[in-house]
């Protein structure tokens, strides 16, 4: 039989062996969000096809179309979903997560759960969104009949680093989120700041040699170039910047669980 | 006795409440006390201190223990801290200080229906709240079936819960509950939805999982008779801390009287009374034999009743009774009254008090009902409050035996002085054997 004690300021040692009991409550909860976000919808899941390539059109229009950058070899619209698929994931991940904790205020003061549940499985949510546009970037390649080459195996590490960033980013979002509703505002501000700041609609070479390291402080650049660097073969990966990013993103996950835990024990008091 | 499941050790649970979102803890004022100081954001937050807030001891000092396959119940006014209690032994929040160590799995219902989604049909939910209830697919998959026939939608299992009706609602929500296999179960006042038959189900459910399988309960309520039907130990809460913890016939009895130990008690401004209302019984007010003010009296004492009375209006009544019936388990045991003790004639008119003495308080301890009466003309009931306030009695040395009743008895005989004497073989009729009648000797 498990004996817990539950003290003020007691580390809880118990933590991660709950994570572990609760595992199948990552699995229901993002099962919950997907049905629930396409229940009484007609259209339904075409939505999630819909929304990127009408983004994807849209952006090739105004960054190749009118300030004619260029795409190397490749032709516009493929360079441009290859950085939209990975910035639409962190772009849901991070919005969903952030918020992830107040819209579920009514489980966390009612039930015991570790509470890491809520923004990981909103992170698994928009992986699935992740899924379905990666099919769709199975199309589009088909279309113009591009083949990727051998870096393309490349890829799992980068679609990692994406899973990581957004993971990592949710997590301090969703804990700022409870206390400072400020986030609400800020969330969707930075999302479509991001859009244009990493490099989707034109690619990372535009950005000036000096400036490079310090633009590779925005994690998605270095996610971006991979993806593109993976499918693509596109050479403009700046490996110093990712080496940057990859840094960045495991101190940000570190950081932001350490601030979550600490912050944990008072959500049911403030959400 | 079965060991402690659950220890409860000096727990205590602040809240600070003072005016959110005016001062001091938006995201904007965090910013400016970061670059004002930069470091004293890592500083605890005791240190920084802040003067619009004020504490409050949602719990304080509580402790107590728990045996597995107890039923427990908890009672009190709202806001006597037993919601708070259930969400610390629920992880749900952390306690300010003090500790609790439990044994075995913990499964709390707080609210019917917890993470319910009211586009999701019957179905999904179920899955949905056993998981998040802790029950594992293979489980919920397992026991899917007993879930659908105790809540009764079979027929609604595939609509959306959002069409469901309140009481379908709820009983689907509890039926998922109520399938769960924890070791300790917490379930806080959620059988106040629902019908009686509905809630009969419930609590038999409980019942079965409490008696039948050794699991431990506990549950809150307002509705006393499921904690009595049931709980065979009951705690009453107050302001926080624990009152009283004992059998629930005598949690109860605390708890339904309206002045729990005090000196006095206000009846002026009761409504539940009875009677013409020309004139009304004001207060009462207790004095033990030293004529303090005393909440609690020791048998044997004298016992002071001064009770307080208000004419409407300029009139006059004759003929009046002023009486009190002291009761224990709505039995009555001692009526005091004017009409009986002294057949002086009372006339009552304006405001006054008539002054009870009982020598020798013949009552052993425990929690008694007083009911009040006031009559005028001799027959017409002016004023009659049935409960009109309660006096514990402490056990006290009545004999001067150091004794006053056997084991098991106390709290159900009332005290007479006797005597007794051996009496010689001369004196009687002769030898009595045994089994034959004795007659009664008049008493000298």
């Amino acid at each position: 039989m498990n004996e817990i004690t539950i003290e003020a300021g007691r580390a809880e040692r118990q933590y991660w062996k709950d994570l572990w009991r609760y595992r199948e409550l990552f699995y229901f909860l993002a099962w919950r969000d997907i049905l629930v976000r396409y229940k009484q919808t007609v259209i339904g899941i075409a939505w999630a096809v819909i929304r990127p390539l009408l983004t994807m059109g849209i952006l090739t229009f105004v960054f190749g179309g009118l300030a004619k950058m260029s795409s190397g070899q490749t032709p516009y619209p493929l360079f441009v979903f290859c950085a939209l698929l990975p910035w639409n994931f962190f772009a849901t991940a991070f919005s969903e997560s952030g918020n992830s904790l107040v819209s579920n205020a009514g489980m966390i003061t009612k039930v015991y759960f570790p509470r890491l549940v809520i923004p990981v499985s909103s992170v698994i949510t928009s992986f699935v969104d992740f899924l379905i546009s990666a099919v769709l970037l199975c199309l589009l390649m088909i279309y113009y009949q591009f083949l990727p080459g051998p870096t393309v195996f490349a890829l799992p590490l980068f679609v990692m680093l994406a899973f990581a960033t957004a993971f990592g980013a949710g997590l301090w979002v969703s804990a700022l989120m409870v206390k400072y509703r400020d986030f609400r505002y800020i969330i969707p501000f930075v999302v479509q700041f991001g859009l244009y700041l990493s490099p989707v609609g034109f690619g990372s070479n535009q950005v000036p040699e000096k400036w490079r390291l310090l633009y590779s402080l925005n994690p998605m650049v270095g996610v971006i170039d991979g993806f593109r660097w993976a499918i693509l073969g596109d050479s403009n990966l700046y490996w110093p910047g990712l080496w940057v990013s990859i840094v960045g993103v495991i101190l940000m996950i570190i950081s932001g669980i350490w601030y979550f835990r600490r912050t944990e024990r008072t959500f049911a008091d403030v959400i | 006795m079965s060991e402690a499941v659950i220890k409860i050790d000096n727990l205590s649970k602040r809240y600070m409440i003072g005016r959110q979102g005016e001062k001091g803890d938006g995201l904007r004022h965090v910013l400016e006390r970061a670059a004002r100081a930069p470091f004293s954001m890592f500083k605890s937050k005791a240190s920084r201190g802040s003067a619009t807030t004020q504490e409050f001891w949602a719990t304080k000092n509580v402790s107590l223990e728990i045996h597995a396959g107890e039923m427990v119940g908890i009672i009190g006014r709202n806001g006597a801290g037993k919601s708070t209690l259930l969400k610390l032994l629920s992880r749900i929040t952390e306690p300010t200080s003090g500790s609790i160590r439990i044994r075995g799995r913990v499964a709390s219902l707080l609210e019917v229906g917890t993470g319910f989604h009211p586009e999701l049909t019957g179905r999904e939910n179920i899955f949905l709240n056993g998981a998040i209830l802790g029950m594992s697919r293979v489980e919920i998959k397992r026991k899917f079936d007993d879930i659908v026939e105790f809540s009764e939608i079979s027929k609604f299992l595939d609509t959306p819960v959002k069409r469901y009706s309140s009481g379908m609602y709820v009983r689907l929500a509890f039926a998922v509950a109520a399938h769960l296999e924890p070791e300790i179960l917490i379930v806080d006042e959620v059988l106040a939805v629902g019908d009686a038959e509905f809630q009969k189900r419930c609590l038999g459910k409980m019942e079965d999982v409490a008696i039948n399988e050794g699991r431990t309960v506990i549950l809150v309520s307002h509705q006393l008779s499921a904690i009595q039907n049931l709980c065979k130990r009951c705690i009453l809460m107050d302001s926080g801390q624990i009152v009283f913890d004992g059998k629930t016939a005598d949690t109860l009895e605390r708890y339904t009287s309206r002045a729990v130990g005090l000196t006095s008690v206000e009846l002026s401004e009761r409504i539940d009374r009875d009677g013409k209302g020309d004139a009304i019984l004001t207060y009462l007010k207790f004095f033990d034999g030293k004529g303090q003010p005393a909440s609690e009296i020791i048998s044997g004492q004298n016992l002071v009743i001064k009770v307080g009375f208000q004419v409407h209006g300029d009139l006059t009544l004759t003929n009046c009774i002023i009486g009190l019936t002291v009761m224990k388990d709505s039995q009555p045991l001692i009526v005091l009254s004017t009409d009986l003790a002294d057949k002086a004639p009372l006339v009552l008119n304006g405001a006054g008090e008539v002054e009870f003495v009982v020598p020798d308080l013949p009552f052993s301890g425990g929690c008694y009902h007083i009911s009040s009466y006031l009559g005028s003309e001799g027959s017409v009931t002016q004023d009659w409050v049935d409960d009109a306030a309660s006096l514990d009695v402490v056990d006290g040395d009545f004999y001067g035996s150091g004794k006053i009743y056997r084991d098991g008895w106390q709290g159900k005989v009332v005290l007479v002085h006797h005597s007794w004497r051996i009496c010689s073989s001369s004196e009687s009729d002769g030898s009595i054997p045994l089994g034959s009648k004795v007659p009664v000797p008049a008493m000298s």
